[in-house]
């Protein structure tokens, strides 16, 4: 039959199943043949932080969520379009998300009784009539895979596994999705077991054929690739973004890679990402704990290595001791926190920024570390060269905080140009820099750089420049250990002002205010960091749609902050700062710039709903401007 | 002499010296702020002769430290130092031998930094065999926290923090090392200049990690704990020899000996031993077990007697030389890195827009 084909701008699909049912696989196929065909995309992956839960049960549920667009966006979306739930409890689990009239589809063969008190169901939904607000499409997508795949002679548990590749391949057809590269995916990936090969991509064509043939899908959506700069695209998580931005660090400065690095979720896969790359000298010491991960990188540091330790809050609370030494011994290094929720064990596989305070203070003394925060998980790239810039050229630990969804939710990435990646030069110190009183020449390992306040970096090796550095004060100059109290005040302030130096080489913060040129403009500021720039920027362009105005700005640098942030922050009779915390950015602008920002705060372990978001900055604005108002009528989610 | 030359496997990457180098070289200008008396005296004493010795370059030489009174170490030598925190310092130098080759990376350390805030390091340096000198200062107390027990205290001492007695068992220093598969355990005494510079030459030609405990009097806190080894009229019967293909005896007229105890599988001492059962020690033995009977013969409490030697010394791969290795043959054909970098950049399923 021809089915009509109805052009769509956007589209959000939540693939949803039980742990061991391959979501995680079926969501990242789907969205690779969708940045293959030149989609916008962004996606949100969301698991439990157990390995198998119990099956069918609500805490086994593991989804992927993916946005796709004719146009740019900037989130995964507030609430999927289309739910694919594999079993009632992936039903149950993610009903509450969904909008009355999207798509369900369900997997029908496991709605048995069984498996419907697991999901505590007392009765089946598909059949009582509590989902007819619903546009449901029940199939018995197992019964189907394991007869589309009998002729590979598969016992029926294994047959019945490739059941998400038939529902990939129901779902690609509904979406025009190209299909090449998921197929020369499962021809890699099973090249060894060519049963399971065939019956995977026996499943993925059969759900393809499927959807074509049958009269329940009447429509096929077109959605039209998104216009983007022209330039050569791939799609990437943030871990691997990340890990390729610490390469690129190494390659860039010319100093190996020593990461050194004990497993924790969701930092883990910074580590066997690099664990791949020895080829570019790249040493990764998985360490016996978080101490002597961070350790082992200060010692690499000493020797004139780019020392990374990459680690989730709980890390970083152990490494706390060694980050203060790196700040004492003024040596570089690089510290990757990828937060999650807490406090303690928390959340491990959600996301949340409650770890800004702890990377800003989290250390006895007053110990600074500069702080350098990702927007997106391709942007992790240009964040890690910059976290490694700030490192090598003031020598000094810099904290680099990434977060659980932006390490796991991916978005296409312009590659960039080598050869337009900014050189790092470490500057070793190769000569005496001072004379003794003998006039002999002599090295003083804190003879600081007037420009930067930055100490020479002179490694073992270098003759003549012999020295010992250590968690003991320092005497300012050569170095030795000072018990002086006015030499004490002094390295605490120079310490201190080191790190300020670094505002001189960043750019004024960009604000986005679309009427501020031609001399109006808004009056609230929504500012935010990290991995928050998403859901902000779609909330801002959804106030912006019902004609008010409002200024967006992003913090890359939390520490320092650009200079002119006072400046910007007073420009506006009101500044809202959205935050997966409890307002930690809000108290330091408070104590910075004794200003009276709005916090707007969750702590869900999701990323922040754009729709909320937009409500709340309305409701700002009203409050700040009771004569602005809403010029545009609008029921429908404006995300352009 | 060029490196490959050397005779030590241990230092084999690191740079020999152009000219013959004295004590006064390795001697930094910091004054040395131990407590008179102190048994780190003698140890620096020793360090400091013993390094020009080893014909290296002075700058390709680091020494490692935590926290505690012998963690002061590196202040005083001419070298490339670092103080760092406490119990870390196998951690720090585990980096920095991993990521070069052409160092000689020595760890100070003490009772207390080494087996109770830092024995995850030390054990986990100990299995992987990096290519470090541990030299763990054992004097049975805590000094510069001002006279706690510490993991190698006698049970029962009577200390600040213990009144009434300490209660927990202590630690035997070589025992821990060898059940973490050590491939240099040794142990000597500060007194002993012309033993701890043995011992220490030894350990700086293995190759992999080397463990040193270092009998270590503190005059303040803890005075005489090792008296029974130093006292010209104990210490023959106090100290048992271990030399590598000797029979193990002693005494003042070498009338003790160890000999295998069938009974329980380990060693014990005997007077006036049919020589033919007196154990010959063996360092080179590929397994541990003979070596760490003989370190049960070090007394848990009050220290009457105790084996000094080379306990082990067993050739084993590194873990920095393998770690470099997989290096060296994953970056065969890498060419040109910016091009590299750009091929990693540009890998995975790809898409152009014009």
């Amino acid at each position: 039959m021809t089915k009509q084909v109805k052009r769509l701008d956007r589209v959000i699909i939540r693939f949803a199943g039980d742990s061991g049912d391959g979501m995680q696989l079926t969501g990242d196929r789907f969205t690779q043949e969708t940045a293959s065909f030149g989609n916008d995309l962004s996606t949100l992956p969301n698991f439990p932080a157990e390995i198998r839960a119990p099956q069918g049960t609500l805490p086994g549920v593991s989804s992927f969520q993916v946005h796709f667009a004719d146009h740019d966006i900037l989130t995964p979306g507030d609430s999927p379009d289309v739910l694919v739930a594999m079993n009632p409890a992936a039903l149950k689990a993610n009903l509450a998300d969904i909008k009355k009239g999207a798509t369900i589809i369900v997997d029908s063969h496991d709605f048995t009784a069984r498996n419907l008190s697991k999901a505590a169901y007392a009765e089946n939904p598909l059949e009582n009539g509590s989902l007819s607000e619903y546009d449901v499409h029940a199939f018995e997508l197992t019964d189907m895979t394991v007869e589309a795949v009998k002729e590979f002679g598969l016992s029926r548990k294994d047959a019945s596994r490739a059941k998400n590749m038939f529902a990939l391949g129901m779902l690609s057809w509904m979406y025009g999705r190209p299909t090449e590269s998921t197929i020369a995916f499962l021809e890699r990936r099973f090249a060894k077991a060519p049963d399971i090969r065939d019956a995977n991509v026996t499943a993925f064509k059969a759900g393809w054929n499927f959807g074509e043939t049958t009269e329940a899908f009447v429509v096929q959506y077109e959605i039209k690739p998104a216009p983007m700069l022209a330039g050569t695209y791939r799609n990437i998580t943030g871990n691997l973004a990340l890990a390729y931005g610490l390469i690129a660090g190494s390659t860039q400065s010319g100093l190996p890679l020593f990461l050194g690095s004990y497993p924790i979720t969701p930092a883990s896969d910074i580590l066997h990402e690099l664990s791949k790359h020895k080829r570019f000298g790249v040493t990764t010491f998985q360490a016996e704990d978080e101490i002597a991960g961070i350790g082992a990188a200060l010692g690499a540091a000493f020797g004139g290595a780019l020392g990374v330790t990459t680690t989730s809050g709980p890390g970083i609370a152990l490494k706390s001791e060694t980050i203060g030494l790196g700040v004492m011994m003024e040596l570089p290094l690089l510290i990757v926190d990828v937060q999650r929720g807490g406090p303690s064990t928390g959340l491990p596989t959600k996301t949340e920024q409650a770890d800004l305070l702890q990377a800003m203070f989290g250390r006895n003394g007053e110990a600074p570390v500069p702080i350098v925060a990702p927007q997106s998980p391709a942007d992790c790239f240009d964040a890690a060269l910059e976290a490694a810039r700030i490192a090598i050229t003031y020598r000094t630990p810099v904290m680099l905080l990434s977060d659980g969804y932006l390490a796991n939710g991916s978005e296409p990435w312009q590659i960039p140009d080598v050869a337009e990646l900014p050189t790092i030069d470490p500057k070793f110190a190769t000569e005496p820099n001072h004379t003794d009183a003998k006039g002999q020449p002599e090295f003083w390992p804190y003879l600081r750089d007037e420009e930067t306040l930055a100490r020479p970096w002179a490694v073992p090796g270098t003759k003549g420049l012999e020295h010992r550095i250590g968690g003991l004060e320092k005497g300012e100059g050569h170095g030795n250990i000072s018990y002086d109290p006015t030499n004490h005040d002094f390295m605490v302030r120079t310490r201190a002002a080191k790190v300020e130096r670094i505002a001189q080489d960043l750019p004024p913060l960009e604000v986005d205010d679309p009427g501020a040129d031609s001399g109006g403009g808004a009056k609230v500021l929504v500012l935010g960091w990290g991995s928050t720039y998403g859901p902000i920027g779609a909330a801002v362009r959804q106030v912006r749609g019902t004609g008010l105005e409002v200024a967006q700005a992003h913090l890359r640098h939390l520490n320092p902050f650009p200079s002119d942030l006072g400046d910007v922050l007073k420009r506006y009779d009101a500044v809202m700062v959205p935050e997966m915390n409890l307002g930690q950015l809000s108290m330091l602008l408070r104590a910075r710039y004794l200003v009276d920002v709005v916090g707007y705060n969750h702590v869900r372990g999701l990323p922040l709903r754009a729709a909320e978001l937009a409500d709340a900055i309305t409701d700002l604005i009203g409050a700040t401007d009771p004569s602005a108002e809403p010029t545009v009528e609008t029921t429908q989610e404006v995300v352009r | 002499m060029t490196s490959t030359q050397l005779p030590f496997p241990g230092l084999r990457d690191v740079p020999t010296a152009d000219a013959p180098q004295n004590r006064k070289e390795f001697t930094s200008d910091q004054e040395v702020r131990w407590c008179p008396g102190c048994g780190d005296y003698a140890v620096l004493a020793a360090v400091q002769g013993f390094l020009p010795e080893l014909g290296l370059k002075r700058e390709n030489i680091v020494f490692v430290s935590g926290i505690g009174c012998s963690s002061r170490f590196p202040y005083y030598l001419d070298t490339y130092g670092m103080h760092s925190i406490h119990g870390r310092a196998p951690a720090i130098a585990t980096g920095l031998a991993t990521s070069r080759k052409d160092l000689s990376v020595w760890v100070v350390t003490g009772d207390g930094d080494a087996l109770s805030i830092g024995g995850n390091h030390l054990i986990h340096s100990l299995r992987r065999n990096v290519n470090l000198k541990i030299l763990l200062f054992n004097n049975r107390i805590y000094g510069l926290t001002k006279g706690q027990y510490s993991p190698t205290s006698e049970p029962g001492k009577v200390t600040k923090s213990t009144p009434m007695g300490s209660l927990d068992n202590p630690f035997n220093p070589v025992s821990l090392a060898l059940g973490a598969e050590g491939t240099f355990v040794a142990r000597t005494i500060d007194s002993d200049r012309k033993h701890l510079t043995h011992v220490l030459s030894a350990a700086a030609a293995h190759r992999g990690t080397a463990f040193v405990e270092i009998y270590q009097n503190c005059p303040i806190f803890n005075d005489g704990a090792f008296d029974a080894m130093k006292d010209n009229e104990s210490k023959a019967d106090a100290i048992i020899p271990l030399v590598h293909g000797e029979p193990i005896r002693f005494g003042n007229d070498g009338q003790r000996g160890v000999v295998r105890d069938p009974a329980t599988g380990g060693v014990r001492i005997v007077d006036d031993p049919d020589p033919a059962d007196v154990l010959v020690h063996d360092a080179h033995a590929s397994d541990p077990t003979t070596a760490f009977a003989l370190s049960r013969l070090t007394d848990a409490g009050v220290l009457a007697h105790a084996p000094i030697g080379i306990f082990r010394q067993v050739e084993q791969p590194t873990y920095d030389d393998l770690a470099r290795e997989q290096i060296t043959i994953a970056s065969q054909g890498t060419g040109d890195r910016a091009t590299a970098l750009a091929g990693l950049l540009g890998s995975g399923d790809t898409w152009t827009v014009v």
